[in-house]
């Protein structure tokens, strides 16, 4: 009987739990995680700080699904890992645990600036759901919040603060938002809703340090001497995968925990999934770090597959998101990059909710198409669309996604598509509507 | 016509194009999905939606009202009515 244990009970170790089970109805299956919670939805916390959806509603399983799938779930760290003798050491429970199979499927932790003051209180992240909770306790009682960062997470904690009715100042580095996914249109879009909403945008600013009173946060002084009084600051910077464990183990890793598309790491034995691993992806023939739900999903129940012994590789797929920016709902699939300028990234490294793919610069011409607040970009290649960004009306995200990821022949519309003098949303209804037909996307997967 | 009305117009033509038109299932789109659980908190009878997203099942519960509800609420478009007879036959 085969002993495997999974490090880390976020959506990866959840899907590699499930994928053990059913290749291997005898396993031993241990799941062990630090935090109290277990496993909940990450990405749900945006609708927890909005009051969309209460807490308890962010756990898909109960204590009965984990008896059903037969899996034993621990509170604790894991603090070493030993991958000769094959065995962890926790930090609560003295024995060290032993394993034939090993997941690490630990995630990623933001990023904590360098910054005079960040260990104040009142200075916030939003990576769990203890940070969730502390956010709407501290915008019950403050008046005005400064956010720093760029990329989604920083607009979650910003609609949260908002719904508080707290005074939100953004800060951001350079002259626009988030602008290595959005072109210029599509960051102004998002900005002017949000000054609509109250928020005061701050830009070319950068903070110099936090600073406080008593322990307590008072504001924040600028680069250019400014100081913005607040009883909260909000960093939202990027995030990092967790990479002390297996670094101390030896195992390689880069930017993450090196995988192949397997999801083995450089020890036979030890198998990552989610956003701690960079996995080799051979469509790409490099190694890629994302931070997305689905995609987490998807390699962790690869690696359990795998780690059963029944040998599946991980096809990653387009790299899909549907979110919401300043109350717009917005689309982004595939490779959407706009080249970088020096010193005026809000971010560093990966962020939440993304992919490496979609900042990678694709080779292609841009069509797109403005409404009020609808907008469409579409990333057109030689034969295929390469990436989109929809904002607003989502009746053609399906679409788009499918077309994408399916790389579906668009020579027909190509022209049309660049031309520029028919909508484009229309030549690409009408073109999906032809396509759907042939490849009949209409039947659910199961 | 704009392309919109035409596409909805399609909908609707493809559904015709089978004759037994029941009723319509919620049908989950699971790449979209991330758990939130928000369908499942608005679905006046208690269907646990959130898991079918999760099973990428459709919800064939006989006590389903399709009242949309889950559908609209999705923060994501992960959720869409399709006709019962394009579903494969159980
Ligand atoms: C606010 C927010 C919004 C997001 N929005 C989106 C979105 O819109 N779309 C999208 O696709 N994705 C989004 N994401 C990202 C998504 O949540 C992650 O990609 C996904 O949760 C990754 O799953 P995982 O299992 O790899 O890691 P995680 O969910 O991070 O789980 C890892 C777990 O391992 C635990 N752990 C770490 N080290 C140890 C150790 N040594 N011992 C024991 N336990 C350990 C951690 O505490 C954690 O509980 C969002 C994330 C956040 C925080």
């Amino acid at each position: 009987m085969r002993r495997y244990v999974i490090v880390g009970t976020g959506v990866a170790g959840i899907a590699a739990a499930e994928a053990i089970r059913e290749a291997d109805p005898q396993a031993r299956i241990l799941l062990i995680g630090d935090e109290p919670e277990g496993y909940y939805s990450r990405p749900g916390l945006a609708y927890y700080l909005t009051d969309e959806v209460p807490e308890k509603q962010l756990f898909p399983w109960r204590a009965r699904d984990f008896r059903r799938l037969g899996i034993n779930l621990w509170h604790d760290r894991v603090v070493a890992l030993d991958p000769r003798g094959h065995r962890l050491k926790l930090q609560r429970h003295s024995e060290p645990v032993p394993y034939d199979r090993l997941l690490l499927a630990t995630g990623s932790v933001a990023v904590r600036p360098d910054l005079p003051g960040v260990d104040l209180q009142g200075v916030v992240k939003l990576d769990t759901l203890a940070d969730a909770r502390r956010i709407r306790q501290l915008a019950r009682k403050a008046k005005a919040a400064v956010v720093i960062g760029g990329g989604i997470t920083a607009l979650e904690i910003v609609e949260g603060l908002l719904h508080h009715k707290v005074q939100v100042h953004y800060l951001l580095r350079g002259d626009r938002y988030w602008r290595r996914v959005l072109d210029e249109q599509e960051s102004r879009i998002v900005e002017r809703r949000l000054s609509e909403r109250g928020v005061r945008l701050h830009y070319r600013t950068q903070a110099a340090e936090i600073m406080g009173r008593r322990g307590r946060v008072t504001g924040v002084r600028t680069t250019d001497g400014r100081v913005i009084p607040a009883q909260m600051v909000a960093i939202a910077v990027g995030v990092r995968p967790r990479l002390a464990l297996p670094r101390a183990a030896g195992l390689r890793t880069e930017r993450g925990v090196l995988a192949d598309e397997y999801l083995r790491t450089s020890d036979e034995d030890i198998f990552a999934a989610g956003d701690v691993a960079q996995v080799y992806d051979p469509r790409v023939g490099a190694s890629v770090l994302d931070d997305l739900w689905s995609v987490a999903r998807a390699q962790g129940r690869a690696a359990g597959y795998n780690m059963a012994g029944w040998k599946t590789p991980c096809r990653r797929g387009t790299p899909l998101n549907v979110t919401r920016l300043a109350g717009l709902t917005t689309t982004i699939v595939g490779q959407v990059g706009q080249p970088a300028r020096d010193g005026e990234d809000d971010l560093v490294g990966i962020i939440r909710g993304d992919s490496e793919v979609w900042r990678s610069i694709p080779d292609a011409i841009v069509a797109q198409e403005g409404f009020s607040v609808n907008r469409l970009r579409l990333m057109v290649g030689k034969k295929h669309l390469l990436g989109a960004v929809l904002m607003g009306d989502q009746t053609l995200s399906r679409p788009l996604y499918h077309l994408i990821d399916a790389q579906a022949d668009i020579t027909p519309i190509r022209e049309r598509l660049i031309q520029g003098r028919e909508p484009v949303a229309e030549v690409l209804a009408e073109f999906w509507i032809q396509w759907s037909r042939q490849h009949g996307t209409q039947k659910p997967q199961s | 016509m704009d392309w919109k009305a035409r596409l909805a117009r399609w909908f609707r033509q493809e559904a015709k194009r089978h004759e037994a038109m029941v009723a319509g299932y919620v049908v989950p789109d699971p790449i979209r999905c991330v758990q939130c659980g928000i369908c499942s908190y608005h679905c006046p009878i208690g269907i646990d939606v959130r898991r079918h997203a999760w099973e990428g099942q459709p919800v064939v519960e006989s006590y389903c009202l399709t009242c949309g509800e889950c559908v609209a609420r999705c923060p994501r478009g992960v959720l869409r009515f399709e006709r019962s007879d394009l579903l494969p036959a159980d």
